[in-house]
């Protein structure tokens, strides 16, 4: 087992090696379509501690994802902040509203859970769209201030990747911590994770709070790349389409929603170049996951390989 | 004063009521056998106790404090272990973690059980520490669940047919393992079909019927009354 932390330590040190050599390739397209990977992946993983982790299935997970981005925007330009303080509060502040949220829906479990974090999203998703004064309504917050340094695609892909990898490497360490294996088996069975003495409801919502605080970052980043925040972003297909990633990716590994959110979001830019009906794709690709791929993609390169040194 | 004293408990799950006043009592290191046929509420008692089904009537003190209908993880920390019948492990945890999970300090203080203890007591469990739960036989998962338990320092174990769908031979060395906690002061509740089992281990038996305490005494006494057995006990 410690020698399988130390494989997954150095291929991650090597890609995230190989993403740093990115800009030299000296596509501007190219950066862009990686700095929106890179935060996207980053929400998909934040989904992955509730769903993956602690089996807990939530449908409004972008309400944290737009907190964020609405509250870095708001605080960087209505309040004209730095962004040492803005994106921190921002993070807290998503963080604030999952334990708040989380406080109602790990009181139940199942689709009743699922239902009231669906419930929960459309108010967030209301509020955004009703308080013009304040988020824009529906034209969106636009024109945030976003400081020199990352005035530009470099500098903001460079940052973008800096905190995306000390965000995914501080989850995996909650998720490879005491902490994240009780939510293994309180995903497996909470009742028996109950009579060995662990308060599995505080458990659901600190890993609920984790989920939304990460899902934070990750909307405080795409904020502040845009410039501006939509109210789109609170909409539950939003909350469906992350969801999507986790599971093309693969739920029952850490790092498997990471790549389901670069292949989902590159299938997504490739095919809207040459359709609008990127939703009917997006429809066939859940069918063909839950149809076929049932842990997504690293649960069939698993099988693959399984097989293969089988053969051999 | 006893340390648990059920008294009187009445459990339904939703409409179909299973206990119908059931009463027992366990003094501190004794061990307490429930025996009766299936579906005749052992397993409810033990749930009820735990407080994963809480009585609708009737109450359970645990030493001097009513633990009726408190949440499970408390019962737990309060030192009562429980060792169900079903599937007993996580599965994708390691037998490591599994004990590691059931870790809690004991509730006077001191220093408790310790995986080196637990594995003096379960050695087969020593070889296989970084093994998933779930590739386990169901007699190395029935000792893990034990051990498990034992991390959590009980004062009290629920034992639910502990012996069930183990080979003889199995059985024979878990009988002595649990022997060996009755020895160092733990009390045991004892839910079990395999009457040889029960005579070798109790104190007192409690035969349960249709939800009721229908007959209690020694092993001795229920060895000597063939028409006991043959009324509630025979298949």
């Amino acid at each position: 087992m410690q020698t399988g932390y130390k494989t997954t330590f150095w291929i991650s040190c090597a890609i995230v090696l190989l993403l740093l050599l990115v800009p030299t390739l000296g596509s501007k397209y190219l950066i862009d379509l990686t700095t929106e990977i890179l935060i996207y992946a980053l929400f998909a993983l934040s989904l992955n501690v509730l769903i993956g982790y602690s089996g807990n299935i939530s449908f409004g997970h972008a309400a944290y994802f737009a907190i964020g981005g609405y509250s870095c925007a708001i605080l960087l330009t209505t309040y004209e902040l730095p962004l040492i303080i803005s994106m921190p509060a921002a993070i807290i502040l998503s963080g604030l509203a999952a334990a708040f949220v989380g406080y109602f829906c790990v009181k139940l479990t199942d689709i009743y859970f699922a239902m009231l974090t669906l419930a929960f999203g459309m108010l967030v998703w209301a509020v955004a769209f009703k308080w013009r004064a304040v988020t824009g309504g529906d034209d969106g917050f636009v024109g945030v201030n976003v400081p020199a340094f990352i005035d530009n695609r470099y500098g903001f892909f460079y940052f973008t990747l800096f905190v995306v990898t000390v965000s995914a490497a501080l989850l995996w360490l909650i998720c490879h911590s005491a902490f994240g294996r009780t939510l293994v088996a309180v995903r497996e069975n909470r009742v028996r994770a109950g009579f060995v003495g662990v308060n599995t409801t505080r458990l659901r919502h600190t890993a609920f709070v984790v989920a939304g605080t990460f899902a934070g970052i990750a909307g405080s980043l795409f904020a502040m790349y845009n410039r501006g925040v939509y109210v789109e972003s609170a909409f539950w297909t939003e909350s469906g389409q992350v969801l999507i990633m986790a599971l093309l990716g693969g739920l029952y590994s850490f790092f498997g929603p990471a790549l389901g959110a670069a292949v989902l979001y590159t299938l997504q830019v490739g095919i809207n170049q040459y359709t609008e009906y990127w939703p009917v794709v997006l429809g066939i690709i859940l069918l063909i996951i839950l149809m076929f791929l049932p842990d997504g993609i690293i649960g069939l390169a698993q099988k693959l390989r399984s097989q293969f040194s089988r053969k051999a | 004063m006893a340390q648990l004293e059920v008294d009187n408990i009445r459990t339904a799950y939703g409409l179909s009521k299973v206990l119908f006043g059931v009463s027992l009592t366990v003094e501190p290191g004794e061990v307490v056998a429930l025996v009766g046929r299936n579906g005749v509420g052992k397993t409810t008692t033990m749930r009820s106790i735990m407080g994963m089904a809480p009585p609708q009537e009737g109450s359970i003190r645990w030493i001097d404090r009513d633990i009726t209908g408190i949440p499970v993880h408390h019962v737990a920390k309060l030192g009562i272990g429980y060792v169900p019948e079903d599937r007993r492990i996580f599965p994708e945890l390691t037998v490591w973690e599994n004990l590691d999970i059931g870790r809690r300090p004991p509730m006077d203080g001191g220093d408790g059980w310790s995986e080196e203890q637990v594995f003096e007591l379960f050695p087969d469990l020593k070889d296989i520490q970084e093994r998933k739960g779930g590739v386990l036989s169901g007699g190395q998962q029935q000792m893990l669940t034990i051990a498990r338990s034992l991390m959590g320092n009980p004062k009290l174990l629920l034992l639910d047919e502990p012996s069930e769908g183990l080979a003889p031979i199995v059985v024979e060395s878990l009988r002595d393992r649990i022997q060996m906690l009755k020895t160092g002061g733990l009390s045991i509740v004892l839910a079990e079909q395999n009457l040889d089992f029960v005579l070798f281990l109790s104190d007192r038996v409690h035969i349960l019927e249709k939800g009721e305490v229908v007959y209690t005494g020694t092993p001795a006494e229920l060895r000597d009354n063939p028409d006991v057995q043959t009324k509630y006990l025979t298949v």
